[in-house]
């Protein structure tokens, strides 16, 4: 393991959390809501949990932040690397995986793991190994 | 209206948290799952300040009947460690491996104009289709 020096942002990797586990703790101690998008986003597509109203306005506010984020000359460059059919095979077990694992990694990573969740533990560290394995496989797996 | 207010005024904290520690930028994701290779820690100190600043508000939270709306908490269900939860973080975990790419910032993506990010949350929103109709099949 060789730590990317050059490329490690401790400072805005603190600060970004920061505003994240924010958000999470503003939704929650205001109207008693999980921040994890998996849930949120599905809860509005197939409507199960009721409450249309909260989850558009949440999920409005996350689609509204690279426009604020290029107001103040933060723009975003996304590097991807992965092609097209990649990225719907990705997006696929990712959409598919946070529905029958119950979250992702705002859901059981940020809001899971910060109400001491035992089974947001047992999700984060489960993908996160998969992460990793599938990283690791691809990039370093023998051909 | 309030809740509304709250809800919108999270998401976009939320979003502009994920701008600002570079986790919309799936390379710098990637590069932190990448353990073997040229390793970018970053994402573990993201999930460090996000769970050090969520944590105290889920601690005040625990003395409170309601919220600070006057409205009730919504815990997510109470099973416990199944097939389910694991067979699910494993599929999750490998399309995010694959792609470097979750949910938030799948959508912060898709905004921002990211041809590659409409394809992945086109792909995604067909992901929770799929799983939510196998598991709707009797209805």
């Amino acid at each position: 393991m060789m730590i990317d020096w050059v490329h490690f942002t401790p400072g805005q990797s603190l600060l970004g959390g920061a505003m994240i586990g924010a958000a999470a703790a503003l939704l929650w101690l205001g109207i008693g809501r999980i921040a994890g998008i998996s849930g949120i986003l599905s809860g509005a597509l197939h409507r199960q949990r009721g409450d249309l109203g909260w989850r558009l306005a949440f999920l409005a506010g996350l689609l509204l932040a690279p426009w604020l984020a290029r107001l103040a000359l933060v723009p975003v460059h996304p590097r991807i690397d992965a092609s097209w059919p990649m990225l719907a095979g990705a997006g696929l077990l990712v959409g598919f995986g946070t529905r029958m694992g119950g979250g992702c990694t705002s859901g059981h990573g940020v809001c899971g793991l910060a109400r001491l969740s035992p089974r947001s533990l047992a999700a984060v560290v489960t993908f996160m190994a998969a992460g990793f394995a599938t990283v690791y496989l691809l990039r370093h797996g023998t051909p | 209206m309030k809740a509304a207010i709250i809800a919108l005024l999270a998401g976009l904290l939320f979003g502009c948290g994920l701008i600002v520690s570079g986790m919309a930028d799936p390379a710098k994701v990637s590069a932190f799952l990448d353990l073997t290779g040229l390793w970018d820690p970053s994402l573990a100190l993201v999930m460090a300040g996000a769970v050090g600043f969520a944590a105290p508000g889920f601690t005040l939270a625990r003395r409170r009947d309601h919220t600070l709306l006057g409205q009730s908490f919504h815990p997510p269900g109470k099973r416990g460690i199944d097939i389910r939860l694991v067979a699910g973080s494993v599929l999750f975990g490998i399309g995010w491996g694959l792609a470097g790419i979750c949910p938030g910032p799948a959508l912060v993506l898709l905004s921002a104009g990211s041809a590659g990010g409409a394809v992945f949350c086109a792909a995604m929103l067909a992901g929770m289709g799929l799983f939510h109709g196998l598991t709707h099949l009797n209805q």
